[in-house]
């Protein structure tokens, strides 16, 4: 972005506004659609303003890991689709995929969403394992945002295919939910100059000093990820913190319990 | 043996239910879904833009590049390892084959037009769907055509010769045939043909003048889309 536009968006924060008219902490208008692939176990899709992602759930069964030998897994996958901004090209994940896949890892696995426990079938043999792949349609900025709900309602809807004991059929849904502890949300906070923002757009998105990802569960703090090429100070991570916080409920409200 | 019923209730030469959308993804130039029974394509157009790495380039008109992928949650069976394969490489190969007759790029030397194909949700038919919103998107984006392009797989299932096969017609326990068409409307040539499975030679030119008659309905299907889209409201 260049310093003229970095400028523009500063002009208007200055005023208490964004370029799109929303206020500093306005998220544009939030929408969950659940299963939306007959192919998966589970999907979603979300739409945050013009930002729409998809993810969706594949269930397989796996060895445990040996340092777990009675919970089942999880792994996380996020592929920034080139149809869904002219600046993405095909290829292997870049580190802006692998942040994204890593940071709403992070908050599901750490909040323990999943019950891998009760995905266990025979101890340090078979158990289940949770794929979840997040894919973007287009990107108006806040994917962060976006993947990680996508990713959450996307949990709530999936249903176990039918296992015989050796094989699974993935034609046949059961009506068995996947086990889910809890729900954790995650909301990215972005400093441009002495402002903060929530949902940034492209725009704001190019413009950032600092940006904060924060997972929160319950009234705790569950997963952080810091990026931009500026510092913070502990009374600016404070701050950012106080805004995840209270905009997590009116996510919340809207991906349900 | 003999095929007596479809498996879905449908008419021997009756296609799934069909659903088009043009301008569906806000950032691309042009995007288009089609939907086909439980097959769903989503195709995002850009360009032209131009054309790197620079060898890539061609000084007499604009490159026509395509990239097929199914989205690792999409599949019937397993999850789909991220990334291309070599199935979805000939797909891509042969969708630019489809494709090409019907544009003009030679107003765009050094120039790429890339289509991106998508499915998020497949059952059998998936190079046709995304042919069929290729072609869509590639008229939202304005790239100058003399027609459109619509697919459809026709072929055998024992005795019957059929349209629009599914998932389940094509893993038929018998004798089957899936054979994907693309049929320019306006001249009725074809510009994509494959086949797995066996025919007479007679079966065959039957069923690709099914498949021309089915590519006239489509194409209504996606002109009536692509109206909408420009509709006064």
């Amino acid at each position: 972005m260049t310093y003229e536009n970095k400028q523009n968006v500063l002009k208007y924060l200055k005023e208490g506004i964004r370029l799109d008219g929303r206020k500093l902490e306005e998220y544009r208008a939030v929408e969950v659609e659940s299963d939306i692939s007959k192919s998966a176990e589970g999907s979603a899709r979300v739409k945050i303003g013009d930002t729409e992602v998809l993810a969706g759930i594949k269930l397989a069964i796996d060895k445990p890991y040996p340092d777990t030998p009675e919970e089942g897994t999880m792994m996380i996958g996020a592929e920034l689709l080139p149809l869904s901004n002219p600046e993405f090209e095909s290829g292997p994940p870049n580190i802006q995929a692998v942040e994204l896949a890593r940071v709403v890892d992070r908050g599901i696995r750490e909040s323990k969403a999943i019950n891998t426990k009760k995905l266990l079938i025979e101890k340090g043999e078979k158990a289940w394992t949770v794929m979840i792949d997040i894919v973007t349609l287009n990107d108006a900025g806040n994917l962060f945002d976006a993947a990680a709900l996508a990713s959450l309602a996307a949990l709530k809807n999936t249903k176990f295919p039918e296992y015989d004991g050796t094989k699974i059929d993935y034609k046949k849904r059961t009506d068995k939910d996947l086990p889910i502890n809890k729900l954790p949300i995650s909301v990215t906070v972005l400093k441009i100059g002495d402002f903060f923002i929530v949902d940034p757009n492209s725009e704001e998105e190019k413009a950032v000093d600092a940006r904060l990802t924060v997972a929160i569960s319950g009234d705790k703090i569950c997963a952080l990820q810091k990026g931009g090429d500026m510092p913070v100070t502990t009374e600016d991570i404070k701050k950012m913190i106080d805004i995840a916080f209270d905009k997590s409920k009116e996510l919340k409200k809207i991906i349900g319990e | 043996m003999s095929y007596k019923k479809r498996n879905d209730g449908r008419d021997f030469n009756e296609t799934r239910p069909i659903e088009a959308k043009v301008g569906v993804i806000k950032r691309a130039d042009g995007s288009a879904m089609f939907r086909i029974g439980n097959t769903v394509a989503y195709v995002a157009v850009y360009g032209p833009r131009e054309l790197y790495p620079k060898f890539l380039q061609n000084p007499e008109k604009g490159v026509l590049r395509v990239n097929y992928n199914m989205m690792p949650f999409s599949g019937s069976g397993e999850r789909v390892r991220p990334g291309p394969s070599r199935r979805s490489k000939e797909i891509s190969y042969v969708t630019e084959k489809a494709l090409l007759p019907v544009l003009n790029l030679a107003e765009w030397p050094n120039a790429v037009v890339d289509v991106f194909i998508e499915l998020p949700q497949t059952d059998a038919g998936t190079r046709c769907a995304g042919i069929c919103a290729a072609s869509m998107a590639l008229a939202d984006a304005g790239i100058e055509m003399k027609d459109m392009v619509a697919a459809i797989s026709v072929g055998r299932v024992d005795d019957k010769l059929v349209v629009d096969l599914n998932y389940e017609e094509e893993a038929y326990d018998g004798e089957v045939a899936d054979i994907p068409v693309a049929v320019i409307p306006s001249t009725g040539e074809v510009s994509l043909l494959q086949m797995d499975g066996e025919i007479s030679k007679e079966d065959l030119m039957k069923v690709l003048e099914l498949a021309k008659e089915t590519a006239v309905k489509i194409n209504e299907i996606q002109k009536e889309a692509l109206k909408k889209k420009f509709e006064v409201q």
